[in-house]
């Protein structure tokens, strides 16, 4: 290394020139596109904060769509304009129905409620192992599409919540893919991150060795639901609309789909996942509705799935990161 | 009111045996090779397909049909594990389920690209839709059929594992697979006959589905799939008996949930059912039957 520290500069040069290519795409795409970025974006955040999870934990979660939903709502009930909510929903606290907030605080506290959901859920279930864990969380799911669809008064049920103010955009999205990338790739080179894989890799040693199981655990999963939260809110802002069935298990699927590919564990992996998953399923698009081959995207991507686990089952990165963004420290305890 | 309560305990009936029959292939696969099969519940719906494929086609009688149902869901099983499991065997158990979870999509969604998403009404002879009253209830013959088909396979099954060589071979394979192994058993066999015997239980068991509720599209094996996991666990994994009792278990207490309570808790039916799934994991992690074998929280 002669004094060339590559790692130093990397990031923020990354940050930047992420930054100038949102610029120019906002400045000459169609919002047609643009709105494929952003949900590539959104799949990007969601994906990387489930690789904390199942990926680098080890617990094998899927219900991050639940803690959509919740993080969705939440936000969706805040920024909803005072006047259409007194139509929409007429039954609402007097305290909830005066409030319009904007993106950002609603974005947060969306978030913050979906942390706060995976606590409650956490505790009792985050004590079972492996596919009963997946079971179980993918129960919760169902179990809160249930609720959402029968607490009418702040969700309008079955309807949903529609016409939303369009506030989502790049600049929003891509603000957040920022902080997720930045504060997983901190965990993951952490003591905590550490710590996470080190239970992924053998409970008992890791018990042995000192490392929390119960607390780490719940910190995986916590700090996974709140940018799940997040996209959640940045989803129904995109889409301007939101119901209980907006967040399903295919979403689930995906969103698996992507950590899988990806590597379980990999950071990089899951971003690059994201992307190609994202631009896959746009492409296909077209083509079911052209051909009204409905359905042929989910064919392909699972058949896709199989192949990958046949044939590379540890994903495209595996638990590494590439070489070139790590420090020399890091890099040397990555080839191990 | 007596006349209601027994009306409903009649339904719960005629939905847990439903349920039985999909749990016994869970269990069957689970105890074998360790692997939820998520893809389960989507056999039971290539099952409700099938016979509304052969209904149309011609003047197939309905107990041929069942055979040939049967039959028809075992290859399905039988395709499934070659190409997507076999492979996977030996892989850790996550990703049996990320498999299966797979499967399940491709088949859900080639149904949709083969069929379309549009419900089909499904049709029944009319003298399965022949309504009989017995003192205070009523039932139409399918539902008799439903009950009665669902228990003369459960005897089938019970006497096959209890009293044949390949039922022998099975327990034996459930016990200790390597041990197995080494005692002579052909393992490949054992899990084959495993996916045979599941699935096609399950194919019928889409068949009673279709007839029960008139209509059938390529998503209605999810929601069954994942109760009949609920019974299975209620039973405790691993154990035939143990996914019968559940299935009923779970049939009497949903339509009871239904039934008694308020209606407007009814819609809260499928939150029942997974809360109570992750209620056993929690507090009673083997089920009613199943035997300590591995720990599961």
């Amino acid at each position: 290394m002669m004094g060339w520290n590559g790692h130093r500069w990397f990031f923020p040069m990354l940050i930047l020139a992420g930054a100038i290519l949102v610029f120019v795409l906002r400045s000459t795409m169609n919002d047609y596109i643009l709105s494929i970025v952003c949900f590539a974006g959104i799949n990007i955040i969601l994906a990387v904060s489930l690789n904390l999870t199942n990926g680098f934990t080890g617990l094998f979660s899927l219900g991050h769509p639940a803690f959509m939903a919740v993080g969705g709502y939440v936000a969706a009930i805040l920024t909803f304009p005072v006047a259409r909510k007194a139509m929409l929903l007429p039954a609402l606290p007097a305290w909830l129905a005066a409030q319009q907030w904007s993106l950002l605080p609603a974005l947060i506290l969306g978030g913050l409620s979906a942390t706060l959901a995976a606590f409650l859920v956490g505790f009792p279930v985050l004590r079972l192992k492996g596919h009963y864990l997946a079971v179980a969380t993918l129960g919760f799911l169902i179990i809160l599409q249930v609720l959402i669809t029968n607490v009418e008064s702040f969700t309008r049920g079955p309807l949903g919540l529609n016409g939303l103010p369009m506030m989502t955009n790049l600049w929003w999205v891509y603000l957040w893919v920022v902080i997720t990338v930045y504060i997983c790739w901190k965990v993951k080179h952490s003591s905590l991150g550490r710590s996470m894989l080190a239970i992924r890799e053998n409970e008992m040693a890791a018990e042995c060795l000192g490392v929390s199981l119960a607390g780490t655990r719940i910190m995986a999963f916590a700090l996974g639901a709140f940018f799940a939260g997040v996209a959640g809110g940045l989803w129904a802002h995109l889409v301007t609309a939101i119901t209980p069935t907006s967040f399903s298990v295919v979403m689930t699927f995906n969103l698996v789909v992507m950590v899988v590919v990806g590597g379980s564990g990999s950071i990089t992996g899951a971003t690059i996942a994201a992307v190609m998953l994202s631009l896959v399923s746009e492409v296909l698009r077209p083509l079911e509705e052209t051909m009204e081959a409905y359905g042929i995207s989910e064919v392909i991507i699972a058949i896709g799935l199989l192949l990958i686990l046949i044939f590379r089952p540890q994903g495209i990165f595996g638990s590494q990161e590439p070489g070139f963004l790590m420090k020399p420290a890091q890099r040397a305890l990555n080839s191990k | 009111m007596d006349g209601y309560i027994a009306q409903q305990l009649l339904n719960g009936l005629i939905l847990g045996s439903m349920y039985a029959l999909v749990a016994i292939g869970f269990t069957m696969i689970y105890g074998i090779i360790r692997l939820i099969n998520f893809a389960h519940g989507d056999i039971v719906m290539i099952g409700a397909f099938m016979t509304l494929g052969l209904v149309i086609s011609g003047k197939i009688s309905f107990p041929v049909i069942i055979i040939l149902v049967f039959i028809g869901g075992a290859l399905m099983g039988l395709l499934i594990e070659r190409v997507a499991f076999r492979p996977m065997r030996g892989a850790p158990q996550v990703t049996g389920f990320i498999t299966s979870l797979a499967i399940s999509i491709l088949l859900q969604n080639l149904g949709i690209l083969l069929l379309t998403a549009q419900p089909r009404n499904f049709f029944c002879p009319d003298y399965l839709q022949t309504i009989y009253h017995l003192g205070p209830v009523s039932l139409r013959a399918i539902d008799l059929g439903i009950v009665v088909t669902a228990v003369v396979l459960m005897i089938f099954l019970a006497l096959l594992v209890r009293f044949t060589r390949l039922g022998m071979a099975m327990r034996a394979t459930a016990e200790n697979l390597n041990v197995a192994r080494l005692m002579g058993i052909n393992i490949n066999h054992t899990i084959m006959l495993a996916f045979a015997i599941g699935s096609g239980l399950a194919g019928v068991a889409g068949m009673m589905w279709g007839g029960k509720y008139g209509q059938i599209d390529p998503l209605l094996g999810f929601v069954p799939g994942l109760k009949a996991f609920v019974a299975a666990v209620i039973g405790g994994v691993g154990s035939i008996p143990g996914a019968m009792l559940g299935g009923y278990l779970l049939g009497f207490g949903e339509v009871l949930f239904v039934g008694l309570l308020p209606p407007i808790y009814s819609s809260y039916r499928d939150a029942f059912v997974f809360t109570t799934l992750i209620l056993i994991l929690l507090v009673l992690p083997n089920g009613l039957l199943g035997r300590k074998t591995e720990e599961k929280a």
